[in-house]
């Protein structure tokens, strides 16, 4: 038997019946489709992890105040340590494998430039939280020195801020308005991009750190070195279990924690807290291909249902084909051709439902979908399994007719 | 003629359904030999057991005892793989409902049997064509079923059956869906292939249809009752005389 006479034979039949054949190919094209596209917008989630874990960089600690009370006693005013320069200075230089720690005083506030008028973070920062925290000068010059000494009325923009108030034009060397004292703007960041959860790594703008504490939020009476979060970036192919248990002891003694009393700050690495949302987003998307491959299933008993109809229909065909030398075989492999071919016509269509619906998705719903090439590959022979695995029973039973018994069936 | 070896012989053949809880005999005990370039009529009423005992000798079925022999060969006992190569080599079948393929050219219908045979695939065509051409419809190959009349189809179903060069040729009531004038030149056809020395074997209930076979064996409650030669009727010859007759015609 020639394979190509039997796709023949399949197509002439499938065109007899054009209508039946396209609707019951409907639920593999679905099914197909459905599976390329969630499991393209699963690797285009992947793919935009991996990109913020790469921006974040995977080997750093953030260290934050853990303001938890301890039991259910209150501690009196100022007894709880909060996270202060000094600990940055301790982990910067008494900690092994710390490239570099660097301090955040976070606030809020305005800026001005001319009629324009941004409300964005203003970031109080010392010069190891660029390394730290891998923010990169576009334009201009980080701060120096002297300047983080003294407070110094300077700005470094993010690219949000930067667009807002200059569009286009120039920003470094202008004078902006910050809440209630003008800065001058020495510098503007890279774009960061977003974050997981939709904030604008870019709507901020650096300035010294004392700068935030002085002519922002004021130097606390309690805790005068007092800072938000310190960042912690980790020597290249250094252990992080280590390192973050190093950090905690190192915090223990600078903050004097007694042996027995909780810590008051917590350490957290970047990376796991995106792999911990990276995780329960491909949890999602496994479901939602799971999905897909049920319903490419159900277009598969589609195929069973529609072969199990066309071998009862062509009953007399069989017998007449069997009382002309047709072996059992011959029938089998027929019958299997048949829902093979529909099943593959089926997938390429809905290869290509896929790859129009992916790049629609993509253009118009601002997600990200990859298609891999695997992923093609893989649905389109899983459709031909279908076919051969579905079609496979209303083969058998068209093989195992007596030719007499078929050509007497009306 | 008799003297010749048989090339279908059946000793003691039986055949036997159980529908529902009743047991029909079919075919009881029946002892027939067939020659080479015999044309042979099986008649007999409905019931009689006339198309059963043709399916067992054309391997469409199988019998619940007894022998069949083909060319001297012992076929109780083959393979459904055997029977099929048995039936595509050597017999013709031609059907009283013609079971040609629905939207398929006659070309490729009379080519069906090639495709489950060795014949080398550049022998197809030609082997068709020529099998059209002895039944007059050459000129028709590409036409499908519906558009070819009842006669024609049924020739068109004889060409299939003529493709494979077979020794035997089944009919089974191959006029009984056509009239007459169609029935008479489709045994002239029959006729003509029988004396270039094709061996063919006739199922009808027609008395007259019957008359063309040299040789009658006829059927009655399973029972062959009757095996008998005489000379046949010439089918060109009734088919003049058919014509000649003025027919009614009701308005």
């Amino acid at each position: 038997m020639r394979i190509i006479e039997l796709i023949k034979i399949a197509l002439t039949a499938l065109r007899i019946n054009l209508m039946r054949s396209v609707l019951t190919m409907l639920g593999v094209i679905i099914g197909v489709a459905a599976v390329i596209v969630m499991v393209a917008l699963g690797a285009g989630a992947q793919r935009e992890i991996d990109r913020q874990l790469d921006s974040l960089g995977g080997n750093i600690f953030i260290v934050m105040n853990n303001y938890r009370r301890q039991g259910t006693v209150a501690k009196a005013r100022g007894t709880i340590q909060k996270l202060s320069v000094k600990e940055q200075q301790f982990i910067e230089t008494d900690v092994p494998g710390v490239d570099r720690a660097g301090a955040s005083l976070r606030s809020q506030g305005q800026i001005i430039f001319g009629n324009i008028n941004w409300r964005t973070e203003i970031d109080g920062i010392d010069n190891g939280a660029f390394i730290a925290r891998n923010l990169n000068i576009l334009e201009g010059r980080e701060f120096t020195d002297r300047e983080q000494r003294s407070a110094a009325k300077v700005v470094i923009l993010g690219a949000t801020v930067r667009e807002e108030l200059f569009g286009a034009g120039e920003a470094l060397g202008q004078i902006v308005r910050i809440n209630d004292f003008n800065a001058k703007v020495v510098g503007t960041l890279k774009v960061k991009g977003q974050s997981m959860w939709g904030s604008d790594h870019d709507d901020r703008a650096l300035v010294p750190l004392e700068t935030v504490r002085k002519r922002i939020t004021g130097v606390s009476k309690h805790s005068p070195k007092s800072v938000s979060y310190i960042a912690v970036k980790i020597l290249d192919g250094y252990d992080m279990v280590l390192a973050e248990a190093d950090i905690s002891s190192a915090l223990r003694i600078s903050m004097k924690i007694p042996p027995g009393e909780s810590d008051t700050f917590r350490v957290r690495n970047m990376s796991e807290i995106y792999a911990a949302n990276a995780e329960s987003e491909k949890i999602f998307n496994s479901l939602l291909a799971a999905v897909a491959a049920v319903s490419l299933i159900v277009g598969g008993i589609g195929i069973m249902n529609i072969m199990l109809v066309s071998v009862s229909e062509r009953t007399s065909e069989i017998g007449l084909r069997m009382a002309v030398g047709a072996k059992p075989s011959d029938i089998l492999t027929q019958f299997l051709v048949e829902a093979t071919t529909l099943c593959c016509i089926g997938g390429f269509l809905g290869i290509v439902g896929a790859v129009c619906a992916t790049f629609l998705i993509e253009s118009y719903a601002n997600t990200a979908a990859v298609i891999e090439y695997h992923v093609i590959a893989i649905s389109f022979l899983f459709s031909a399994v279908i076919g051969i695995f579905f079609g496979y029973y209303p083969a058998l039973k068209a093989s195992k007719l007596q030719p007499i018994e078929a050509l007497r069936h009306e | 003629m008799p003297d010749r070896a048989p090339i279908i012989q059946v000793c003691q053949l039986r055949k036997s359904y159980d529908v529902g809880e009743e047991r029909i005999h079919a075919l009881k005990s029946v002892e027939v030999k067939i020659h080479e370039g015999e044309f042979v009529s099986i008649m007999g009423p409905s019931g009689s057991g006339k198309s059963t005992f043709m399916n067992m000798i054309g391997f469409l079925d199988s019998p619940s005892s007894g022998e069949v022999y083909f060319k001297g060969r012992r076929i109780i006992g083959f393979s459904k793989n055997q029977l099929a190569t048995l039936r595509n080599t050597k017999i013709g079948f031609v059907f009283q409902q013609f079971f040609l393929l629905p939207r398929t050219s006659a070309l490729d219908n009379v080519m069906l049997p090639l495709f489950y045979s060795n014949v080398d695939k550049t022998m197809w065509i030609k082997r068709a064509q020529d099998c059209l051409a002895q039944v007059g419809l050459l000129d028709r190959q590409d036409h499908h079923p519906s558009q070819l009349s009842g006669g024609q189809q049924q020739r068109v179903a004889i060409a299939r059956a003529l493709v494979n060069n077979p020794s035997v040729i089944m009919a089974d009531e191959p006029t009984g869906a056509i009239d007459t004038e169609t029935g008479l030149s489709l045994m002239q056809l029959l006729q003509e292939l029988n004396a270039n020395g094709t061996t063919l074997i006739l199922v009808t209930h027609e008395t007259d249809i019957a008359a063309f076979a040299g040789r009658r064996l006829t059927f009655r409650d399973g029972n062959l009752i009757h095996d008998g030669y005489s000379e046949p009727s010439n089918a060109s010859v009734e088919l003049q005389k058919y014509r000649a007759t003025p027919q009614l015609s009701i308005h």
